[in-house]
């Protein structure tokens, strides 16, 4: 079987499976719901209040000299009439763009890096191993499984985090401004691709090593620089590179598509029983 | 499996290993733990491939074929391999998916759950089965797609002894409905009256394999008969007796004669001269006799 005969079905029944068990560990999901919420909603939130209600002067001129850092380009999209306008404007657009980089890869990460490891600590590897499966069906739909929590908390998080900037900062700039073009390349093309190559190589580390904590450990250690990349490049995103984006997700997806062979080769099924040479 | 050998790292799992087993039996694969019986069985299924030597499943090799093996080969390990978190029916319902049970999966899922008695607790947690409960569950995860070969490893462990008899039974049952079963244990007596083909491991090779008649004939050809008597000393005179061809006194004296026949008058000589037997019992060589004497006799090969 090679990588484009893979029974759809089966990596949906993994998907589905992982997820069940992901819903039923409330000590799990209770955290990063709390994580989504603080990000999202709270600090935002706050911040936003305190700009355009309680008129703190000292953050918006303190904003407002940190705009001056920023491409003309996103200086000029800035919008806003009032200086505590263009200061919750520029907040709420370019500001919080770590947030949708940040909670995906956070949540996703911690999934993924327990999925491998976790079945044979279960010794639930075994029962995957005498079964039809292929093992690239397995690791495909673990990787959604690892996926979907992370960046469907990050779509509702986004779809939250817009109405409450339109409620906040919409009064100051006009009207319902949010999401910008930018943000909605962001969150559909540049984000996605990052998230799948930083899991491709979690899911690798977590056939490779012998306890789910070391794998978390390993997988913050290497998620961590694609958190800063992606971070950057997600921030550039926000900031007007244009057509820049376009290639720099193209090059992330590209990149992914790497990761996810190299991923797929690298489990088998010595690995879900924990007896591959160097487990 | 033809000569297949096996190795992580160091360790020689499997040493020229080599296994026939015949079709709608039940093989026991006899060991101590580490011997190669847990390695044996996934490369059965295609779970581990061979370093070398070749492996057949109804004609299959599993490295190459394996998918249609495993669609075929049923397996509870020795531990459960279940998912905590998930109900008996979910984790029952998992494996229907993965075997593309398709519309039959439902009924499929209550026939195997009624069959093994745990259709009342489908509906909660695993994880707050007890081992019995879990083990009944993986047994009925493991016939859910009907197959032909079913493979179980320490099946009954961590059982108490009303739950390791009621497995047991659940397995002869199988094997009657026609399936060709292997089964891995240290347990002697729960091979007992269950193999019809044994095989002793140890350190990853096959010492003996036959039926248990067939080995303990070959190891006790003649008929062991166990006597005790006040002064055990004086059974000695049945060392080198015409008729007896093995004698040994741990304890209590054990023979072996050619013929049940001569016990009788074995018994009046013995009588006769003056000893005073307490005990004259003849004895039927047990699996547990004749792993121990297989064990003994490639200790003595090797050194």
């Amino acid at each position: 079987m090679n990588a484009f005969s893979m029974d759809t079905s089966r990596i949906a029944t993994v998907t589905r499976t992982e997820l069940k068990q992901l819903i039923g560990a409330k000590d799990f999901w209770i955290p990063m719901v709390f994580l989504g919420g603080l990000f999202f909603l709270f600090i935002p939130t706050v911040l936003l209040l305190s700009i355009t209600s309680v008129g703190d002067i000292g953050a918006v001129q303190q904003i407002s000299q940190a705009l001056e850092v920023l491409p003309q380009t996103a200086q000029d999209a800035i919008k806003g009439d009032s200086e505590a306008g263009k200061a919750s404007y520029a907040l709420a657009v370019y500001l919080f763009a770590p947030i949708a980089v940040v909670v995906p890869l956070t949540i996703s990460t911690a999934v993924g890096a327990a999925t491998i490891v976790g079945e044979r600590e279960r010794g639930t590897g075994e029962f995957l191993a005498h079964s039809p499966a292929d093992v690239k069906e397995i690791y495909i739909g673990k990787l959604i499984a690892s996926l979907l929590p992370g960046y469907a908390t990050t779509i509702v998080g986004f779809g939250l985090y817009s109405l409450i900037v339109n409620t906040i900062v919409g009064p100051e700039v006009g009207g319902w401004f949010f999401p910008t073009r930018e943000w909605w390349v962001l969150m559909l093309w540049v984000v996605p691709p990052f998230l799948a190559l930083t899991l491709s190589i979690v899911l690798r580390l977590s056939a490779r090593v012998k306890s789910t904590a070391a794998a978390q450990q390993a997988s913050g250690l290497v998620s961590l620089p694609l958190i800063m990349v992606a971070y950057s490049q997600s921030t550039g995103a926000l900031f007007g590179a244009g057509r820049a984006t376009v290639y720099i997700g193209a090059i992330a997806w590209f990149m992914a598509g790497i990761g996810l062979w190299r991923g797929m080769k690298a489990v088998n099924r010595s690995r879900l029983l924990g007896v591959a040479d160097g487990i | 499996m033809r000569s297949v050998s096996r190795s992580f790292g160091d360790v020689r799992a499997l040493d020229s290993f080599d296994l026939v087993v015949p079709r709608q039996s039940i093989t026991v694969l006899l060991g101590p733990n580490g011997a190669g019986k847990t390695t044996a069985v996934r490369m059965i299924t295609g779970a581990l491939d061979p370093h070398s030597g070749s492996v057949a499943v109804f004609g299959l090799d599993p490295a190459v074929e394996g998918e249609d093996v495993r669609r075929r080969c049923g397996v509870v390990s020795a531990k459960p391999a279940l998912y905590d978190r998930l109900s008996g029916w979910d984790n029952l319902s998992y494996a229907a998916e993965l075997y593309g049970l398709g519309r039959h999966a439902h009924d499929r899922i209550r026939a195997a759950a009624a069959r093994f008695g745990i259709e009342h607790a489908l509906d909660q947690q695993v994880g707050g089965y007890s081992t019995g409960m879990k083990t009944r569950l993986a047994l009925s995860r493991s016939v859910l797609h009907e197959p032909e070969l079913l493979l179980f490893d320490e099946p009954t462990s961590g059982l108490d002894p009303e739950s390791s008899h009621a497995v047991l039974e659940l397995i002869k049952e199988m094997r009657r409905d026609g399936s060709t079963v292997v089964m891995c244990t240290h347990l002697l007596l729960e091979a007992e009256g269950l193999a019809e083909q044994v095989v002793v491991l140890d350190r990853g090779t096959d010492l003996i394999s036959g039926t248990p008649s067939e080995l303990t004939s070959r190891y006790w050809p003649g008929v062991v008969v166990k006597l005790d008597a006040e002064d055990r000393a004086s059974l000695d005179r049945l060392d080198g007796h015409p008729g007896v061809l093995t004698y040994q006194r741990d304890g209590i004296a054990t023979v072996q004669l050619d013929d049940v026949a001569q016990l009788p008058d074995l018994v009046a000589e013995l009588v006769a001269a003056g000893v005073r037997l307490t005990r004259v019992e003849p004895h039927q060589p047990t699996l547990e006799d004749l792993y121990f004497a297989v064990r003994a006799e490639h200790r003595e090969d090797a050194a």
